[in-house]
């Protein structure tokens, strides 16, 4: 070929090997960028997350503008939050059961101020109320006041009492959930903590077998007719919103455990488990599928070459060859019925109770969130004991994902 | 041609604002009480003023509140009156509101049709849904579980109960804290220990109504429509609008209709009480 020709033909392939790198390069950087914003995104929701949540255990479980006092005759000079709730809940009457003299509690706030004083007394604009409150402290050595600054007096005659900032540990295992009561807030989650653990744990032992079960039947042992019916419509199922769920499972199978079981309710934490391992169940068999029908057909045929009947081949071969699509589908299953939030709301009654057995109401944490948030007021104490418990599910759902994948890699090591 | 297209358009003008289209575009949030009742009058409104735009969406009175405080809404619509705090954010965010009356409700406590038990005093509804009476047979009815549903801490219903029915005392922690009315009325209708509290305008008849006495079991009477406009049953509570003074220029058409002789007949066939 003539010099010239040959020259450029050259130059052309380093043009273009030129222009090939730029591309690389360039596509490289893309991606780059894209994964780099995904984590940031991740992370800072997670930052987030706990900035907010955080912050619940420096507030206290009180108005920011409600104050308590008590008489200086009074012996006590402390109360926790969850004396006060029983004493403004008048489940508790006595001083004597908080610690302090045999004397009866009388309470006074502004709902109470009418069976004390007249209206002429209190004032046409409510002028007299700080005097009142003095009065009635100074006469009743029994009494308990709690009042907002507005109408509290500037010299209060009484101790005034102070409540301690939410604790950790009394965040994490009282059993009352009253995060609207006035004055005081009683936050305890360990009903919420206990319930979505039974529900969701009951859910995953539901419909692990079963999934994998009807995977292999449909990868493995059914008929090619019954295969091609059943797989998409167990996709089709995969399709359908969680509030369909939710409201099927109201109307069908909230009666049919109620009537099976001689329940005096059928809203239970049971039925919840149920409508999950229902929703769970789509996504793993579909995946675990897949995965089983991955198996490379010489593999199975060199294993049926060497003697092994059908089932000896999906247990010893096909199984351990197709683990870790299992694995994924499994984790996928699981995500889906700790997450699952709108379908558990309306099935499991949310009674926030300690379940002393599966046949009981239970309320799970992200039930508490979707039904509460709309109302907590942005920054106010609700919010922030909301995302403390939006914190606690993170760290739940986190530790079954690292425990998942702990086990598969123990797997694939052996 | 000058004088003519300016004697036209103004006639034009003159006559657009002699006609009775008032455009009203805004967002209502709040309670799932008052829910049906401004779902109907708010398309009765668009039926006669065209270009008008009202979004309504339920949620719960706290939802309403919460949402008028963060400036996500126009009007809060509500089964129950600001509480203190809410009032104190309100006054700390410098929004000056109002409050408007629009209609009464009627809170009517529902048991199975199956039970036995038709009256109840409030002293006897404050001990079932405080948890202390837990059997049919305390108040009267079969040797059965009592199931107590409420609705969310978010609900007005649920405040309004609280605070007048139960004297502020908190709800049994056992009590069944369901999303929305509707839930209520179908969980009380397939439970047979089962008692809840609706909003009059839900009322079914796969449920039944019971009975209230405020006089420690002198006179029962019944929830019906009668004997609220009447005053006579006791658990009845007025429902509000509340809206920023900013926007009352823009509202008013909406709610003048509202509180019209039309806007009450609205109130009246949805199952409310009007307010005269």
């Amino acid at each position: 070929m003539p010099e010239y020709i040959l020259k450029q033909k050259i130059q052309q392939s380093t043009m273009r090997r030129k222009w090939f790198k730029i591309i690389e390069k360039g596509i490289e950087s893309i991606l780059f960028t894209s994964s780099l914003t995904t984590s940031i995104t991740v992370i800072l929701i997670i930052v987030f997350l706990f900035s907010e949540g955080i912050g619940l255990f420096f507030s206290k479980p009180i108005d920011k503008d409600s104050i308590i006092g008590i008489s200086k005759q009074n012996t006590i000079s402390k109360l926790s939050s969850g004396q006060l709730n029983l004493i403004f809940n008048q489940d508790v009457t006595n001083w004597k059961a908080c610690g302090g003299k045999n004397d009866s509690i009388l309470l006074l706030s502004i709902n109470t101020l009418s069976t004390y004083f007249t209206e002429e007394e209190l004032g046409s604009n409510f002028e007299n109320i700080p005097t009142k409150i003095n009065e009635f402290v100074q006469k009743h050595p029994g009494a308990i006041v709690s009042f907002s600054k507005t109408y509290m007096p500037k010299q209060f005659a009484g101790k005034l009492i102070e409540v301690n900032n939410v604790g950790v540990w009394e965040f994490l295992s009282g059993k009352l959930w009253y995060p609207t009561a006035q004055p005081v807030a009683q936050l305890g989650v360990l009903p919420l903590i206990v319930g979505t653990i039974l529900v969701s744990l009951v859910a995953i032992l539901l419909a692990l077998p079963l999934g994998i079960a009807c995977a292999i039947y449909l990868a493995e042992v059914a008929n090619i007719k019954v295969r091609n019916l059943l797989k998409p419509l167990i996709e089709l199922l995969a399709g359908i919103p969680s509030v369909v769920y939710g409201f099927f499972g109201l109307i069908v199978i909230v009666p049919a455990v109620q009537k099976l079981f001689n329940l005096p309710v059928g809203e239970t934490a049971f039925t919840g488990s149920v409508v999950l391992a229902i929703m769970a169940l789509p996504t793993i068999i579909t995946v675990a599928e897949d995965a089983l029908r991955s198996v490379p057909r010489s593999t199975k045929e060199a294993s049926l070459a060497l003697g092994a009947t059908h089932w000896q081949t999906i247990v010893r071969v096909c199984i351990p060859t197709a683990k870790s699509g299992i694995v994924a589908g499994i984790i996928l299953g699981i995500g889906r019925a700790i997450g699952e939030t709108m379908a558990v709301l309306m099935v499991t009654g949310n009674a926030s109770t300690m379940p002393h057995s599966l046949f009981v109401p239970v309320r799970t944490i992200p039930a508490t969130i979707a039904a509460e948030l709309g109302e907590a007021p942005s920054g106010g104490l609700h919010y922030k004991a909301l995302f403390a418990l939006s914190i606690i599910l993170f760290i739940i759902t986190f530790g079954i994902n690292l425990s998942v994948g702990f086990v598969k890699r123990k797997n694939n090591s052996n | 041609m000058k004088k003519v297209t300016a004697i036209t358009l103004s006639l034009l003008l003159a006559g657009a604002s002699i006609g009775n289209a008032q455009k009203v575009v805004c967002k209502i949030k709040g309670s799932d009480t008052c829910l049906p009742l401004v779902q109907q009058e708010s398309e009765t409104y668009q039926k006669k003023n065209a270009g008008s735009s009202i979004m309504v969406t339920g949620g719960g009175s706290g939802v309403g509140f919460a949402a008028i405080i963060d400036g996500t809404t126009d009007i809060a619509m509500a089964s129950r009156s600001m509480k203190m705090d809410e009032k104190l954010k309100m006054t700390e965010a410098k929004k000056a509101y109002k409050e408007v009356v629009i209609a009464k409700d009627a809170l009517s406590v529902i048991v199975n049709p199956s039970n036995k038990v038709g009256q109840l005093t409030r002293e006897q509804l404050e001990g079932i849904f405080t948890g202390q009476i837990t059997n049919w047979k305390e108040v009267g009815g079969a040797d059965l579980e009592i199931v107590v549903y409420s609705r969310e801490t978010s609900s007005g219903t649920y405040e309004f109960f609280k605070e007048h029915v139960m004297s502020k005392k908190n709800f049994t922690p056992k009590a069944l804290l369901m999303p929305a009315t509707g839930a209520i009325v179908q969980s009380v209708s397939q439970t047979k220990g089962a008692i809840g509290y609706i909003g009059l305008a839900y009322m079914e008849k796969t449920v039944k109504a019971i009975k209230v006495s405020y006089d420690a079991g002198k006179t029962f009477i019944e929830p019906s429509l009668k004997n609220a406009k009447l005053g006579k049953y006791p658990i009845t509570r007025p429902l509000f609008f509340y809206y920023l003074n900013t926007s009352e220029n823009q509202l008013s058409p909406f709610v003048k209709y509202v509180l019209s002789k039309e806007g009450q007949q609205v109130v009246l066939n949805v199952g409310y009480i009007p307010l005269k």
